[in-house]
């Protein structure tokens, strides 16, 4: 953990720091391999509709003497057709039918009542309309349109519409990935699912958000300077915000975790273990694209525009130009975050265009941050303030 | 640079305490002192009202549909099918029952174990029916009528045929629509038609033809004395519990004699068999009353419209009835088996519309017009799902997810301590403070908006563990970078807040967003949880604003956390700060602080 600690400092220095848009096509690679497992398995192993897609009806009996040959035994003699019996939890017992009447409905409970010696009430029932699938999904679509149209619109007025883009491509991504591993998993799709499936586009959208917070705050300015292309600051934005990404995610995952724990180990089959399964693969994958797939996607954007090219141009002559001018702009990577607050483009080559920490600058730039004395940043920033 | 505003932390806590004090006392203002006949403690008042998959009990929802198959259902006979059904579900009596709409559904749940035949009861379509007063009376024969208002008091009302022209100069005929509620009572002229309470008047052509009466017999014909009978037995008292019978299967027969009640129970009647069906009515609607001159009169009235084979039916029928006199010259129209009006017919009205007029207030009128129109278009309702969950079942679900609640609980405090050490008890305060604030809006909105916490629901809040506590990553996470760039604390604490709180809105908004179009656009269980998910966000917003930020400033003063203490999780070695940069004093020059040695 205090490991965690410290490199959370030399992350935000600079003095650590990982390479994400350098390395994009390696992470593309990993994003597209799960994509077309997910998408084989999509096709191939389908998801499984829950009763509540499919309709039918379902009875729950809690006994202690319960058994599964007994359940199924004692419901095919009242009504016919397929009969699905599991065992959830330690003493209940589910069966699910096809579409019953209500008749046949009240028969089937009697029937399990009086088998397993229960009262009627403690037989739970459920009964699904075969149409009711159709219509919550239908309803869900709409309300991921929806969703999605009030997210691109906001996400464009409060960034801009590249980083819209971006999000919604990486929540795509999510979506599908999360839609595969589930499948791939086998648990059956309900309501809970797309309960769970909604809620992934909140939590993947918000890591993003904070990361491209982050990604506006370094490349405000950026363009009319020359020290860091926007890759670079993009790049820097993801490192600084890494442990913030790590952490957030445990945090988020540690109860979905145990819901997921609850669901199966104490109840077995129900909603809260097809909520938990989706969040749980949804958030991962959320924290996941939001630290290796959207900031790449939306350097790669932004890169395209003239603006950003002539940058990185002016950027790569400085580097060649002079290694002393760089090293002079060392001032410390602490200095990073005052520079842009006062509007200032991001310091120094703490990350310059694309490198990373072991390869040609940081050579010379670690030595030299660690030679600054550590009030120096005080000194520095205050320098910056009067400027 | 954002303006770091120290603020008045202190009074930023109070304010807090004062908002928790005022949900928690609305709690007590909000809830009811009994439910049914069970008296509520003071605890009761302060639980939860849980859904009916972790109480137990049955829960309906319908998905109405136009019995003519194609076409969406309007929002007014929506609304009419659900207080109608809402009748229905009342009828069995159960307390705490709720009918609502969700969407264009209709979501019945009934607390506590019921029979199947709930379902087949509220299943049912409504039929609007035009059927002939046989014969009417007092609704309750008992000699002390006292509670009920007096049933023979009653005004008078005119149907005019407004749709032929040419028809008759003075067309106002009296009419009698005693059987809109209240309209007409404050009027005292006194019962023109209603027949000695008990003592059926036998029409002479009744005790002529003795034999059963065939279906489809009309006009006075159809009062056999078994009807009579049925008649003097009836105690409309209670017209729910009439309802109830009627909806046994073939109970209520369009093609036969009905004796029943209207809905308050001030009159009973015997019906003949239905002439005109409600889809027949092609529209209805309430406008104000005008006279033959066409000045208004200043009351309602409600205005009809039949289809081309209602127009020819309804004039068949207004014929054959403004021909005759007392009893006989009323149509009673019924909905769901009690007659909602009984107005009289003075001449046959063959233009296809009508009107009932009386002293309608507006909302009488209104009322009455809904009814019509929806009968003008009734619906089915297919069970979209019906879940009967027993009390034991819902108890192990409710453990469950207590359970987990816990243990995620427990990891969240576990890795915040770990991670952030002494700060993470600001953390643990902050969820704990969530969870004081969550609850009593819970319970409070129970009380004042009929919320229910659903497993689902359950679920949201687990959720919000991580979205809450993400807000105070953020916030942390942010104070230390200001630390890493050489600020003091105490500036750290202020400035890190200023930038903090833009993520912390942007990412809460997008999350409340997702939980608003969640629940706007769904039903059952994904309403539950969308709603506890932005209900949460929500008091996350509220607590890290008016307790963590608050705390933080204050803490900040302390020289456990402002002197970087190791233990504090701003120790200052591993934030690559000095100790003395970090317990700096913010000096009143506007500008960084001076770092001294220490």
């Amino acid at each position: 953990m205090s490991r965690l600690g410290t490199l959370g400092a030399r992350l935000y220095r600079g003095e650590v720091s990982y390479d994400f848009i350098g390395h994009r096509k390696l992470w593309y690679g990993v994003s597209a391999v799960l994509l077309v497992v997910s998408i084989l398995s999509l096709l191939v192993l389908r998801l499984t509709l829950g009763i509540e897609f499919r309709g039918g009806a379902e009875f729950r009996v809690k006994s202690p003497t319960v058994s599964d040959d007994a359940v199924r035994e004692t419901v095919a003699n009242v009504v016919g057709g397929e009969i699905v019996v599991q065992r959830v939890g330690s003493d209940t017992v589910r069966a699910q039918t096809e579409t019953l009447t209500s008749e046949e409905l009240e028969e089937v409970q009697t029937a399990l009542a009086e088998e397993f010696d229960v009262a009627s009430e403690d037989v739970s029932t459920q009964f699904i309309g075969p149409s009711w699938g159709q219509d919550i999904s239908s309803k869900a679509l709409r309300a991921l349109v929806f969703f999605l149209l009030g997210v691109v619109i906001f996400l464009s007025l409060y960034f801009e519409w590249k980083m819209a883009l971006a999000a919604m491509i990486a929540l795509l991504h999510d979506l599908v990935i999360t839609a595969g591993l589930y499948s791939l998993i086998g648990f059956e799709v309900t309501p809970a699912t797309v309960i769970g499936f909604l809620t992934i586009l909140g939590y993947s959208l918000y890591d993003t958000v904070v990361v491209f917070d982050k990604v506006r705050e370094n490349t405000h300015g950026l363009a009319g300077g020359s020290r860091m292309t926007y890759s670079g600051a993009v790049n820097l934005a993801v490192n600084q915000t890494l442990v913030r990404s790590i952490n957030t995610s445990v945090i988020a995952l540690l109860p979905i975790g145990a819901i997921l724990f609850a669901g199966v180990v104490l109840l077995g089959a129900g909603p809260l273990k097809d909520l938990s399964l989706a969040l749980f693969i949804g958030v991962a994958v959320g924290a996941y694209s939001s630290v290796f797939i959207a900031p790449a996607l939306l350097a790669g954007f932004k890169e395209r525009e003239p603006a950003m090219q002539a940058l990185a141009k002016r950027v790569a002559n400085r580097k060649t130009g002079s290694t002393t001018a760089t090293t002079r702009r060392q001032t410390g990577p602490s200095e990073e975050a005052p520079a842009t607050e006062t509007g200032s483009p991001v310091a120094a080559g703490a990350v310059p265009a694309g490198a990373v920490a072991r390869r040609p600058r940081p050579a010379d730039r670690k030595p030299s941050s660690r030679s600054q004395p550590r009030k120096g940043g005080g000194r520095n920033k205050s320098g910056k303030k009067r400027r | 640079m954002a303006s770091p505003v120290p603020s008045r932390p202190g009074r930023t806590l109070a304010a807090l305490a004062v908002l928790t004090a005022l949900v928690y006392g609305l709690i007590w203002v909000a809830a009811p002192d009994s439910i049914g006949d069970d008296e509520l403690s003071a605890a009761d008042k302060y639980r939860p009202r849980l859904g009916l998959d972790l109480e137990g009990g049955t829960s309906v929802i319908l998905t109405p549909r136009r019995a003519s198959g194609e076409g969406s259902v309007p929002q007014d006979s929506l609304n009419q099918a659900v207080s109608i059904i809402r009748n229905r579900v009342d009828s069995f009596g159960v307390a705490e029952s709720e009918t609502t709409t969700a969407g264009d559904n209709i979501v019945i749940s009934i607390p506590g174990k019921q029979d199947k035949s709930i379902l087949d009861t509220v299943q049912q379509t409504a039929e609007l029916r035009f059927r002939q007063v046989l014969l009417s009376g007092a609704g309750v024969t008992a000699p002390a009528p006292s509670a009920s208002p007096s049933p023979t008091a009653s005004g008078s009302a005119t149907a005019t045929p407004s749709g032929s022209p040419s028809a008759t100069p003075s067309p106002s005929t009296t009419t009698d629509s005693r059987a809109v509620p209240g309209a007409l009572r404050a009027n005292s002229s006194p019962s023109p038609s209603a027949s000695p309470s008990g003592s059926p008047t036998p029409s002479p052509t009744a005790s002529a033809t003795p034999p059963p009466v065939t279906p489809g017999t009309l006009g006075a014909g159809a009062l056999t004395p078994e009807l009579q009978q049925q008649f003097v037995a009836l105690d409309c008292s209670d017209p729910e519990a009439v309802r109830q019978t009627l909806r046994a299967p073939g109970a209520d027969r369009p093609k036969r004699p009905l004796v029943t009640c209207d809905e308050d129970g001030a009159e009973k009647f015997v019906l003949g068999p239905a002439e005109v069906l409600g889809t027949d009515v092609s529209s209805a609607s309430a406008g104000l009353e005008s006279n033959s001159q066409g000045i208004p009169t200043g009351g309602w009235e409600v205005q009809l419209d039949f289809t081309g084979d209602g127009k020819r039916k309804f004039a068949d029928i207004t014929r054959r009835l403004a021909a005759e006199t007392g009893d006989l010259n009323r149509f009673g129209i019924v909905l769901d088996g009690l007659v909602v009006s009984a107005p009289t017919t003075n001449e046959p009205i063959t233009g296809g519309n009508a009107r009932i007029t009386g002293n309608f207030s507006q909302d009488e009128a209104e009322s009455l017009a809904n009814v019509l129109k929806y009968g003008a278009l009734p619906l089915t309702f297919d069970a979209g799902e019906v879940q009967e969950v027993s009390a034991t079942l819902g108890g192990d679900q409710l453990r469950a997810g207590l359970a987990a609640g816990a243990i995620g609980l427990f990891l969240v405090v576990l890795y915040s301590l770990l991670y952030y050490r002494a700060l993470g008890l600001v953390t643990v305060a902050s969820l704990a403070v969530a969870g004081i604030v969550t609850y009593g809006m819970v319970v409070l909105l129970g009380w004042q908006l009929g919320f229910r916490l659903s497993l689902a629901g359950i679920a949201g809040l687990i959720v919000a563990i991580g979205i809450t506590a993400d807000s105070f990553v953020v916030y942390f996470e942010r104070i230390r970078d200001e630390v890493r760039d050489g600020r003091p604390l105490r500036v750290a604490v202020e400035s890190g807040w200023a930038r903090a709180r833009r993520t912390i809105l942007a990412a809460d908004f997008v999350s409340f967003l997702a939980a608003v179009v969640l629940y706007l656009l769904s039903v059952g269980g994904v309403r539950g949880f969308a709603f506890t998910l932005g209900l949460t966000t929500l008091i996350d917003i509220a607590v890290v604003f008016l307790f963590t930020k608050p705390l933080v400033s204050l803490l900040a003063r302390t020289k456990f956390y402002g002197g970087g203490h190791r233990l504090s999780g701003l120790a200052s070695d591993r934030l690559g700060t000095t100790r003395s940069t970090l317990a700096t004093r913010p000096s009143r020059r506007r500008g960084a602080p001076t770092p001294k040695e220490a």
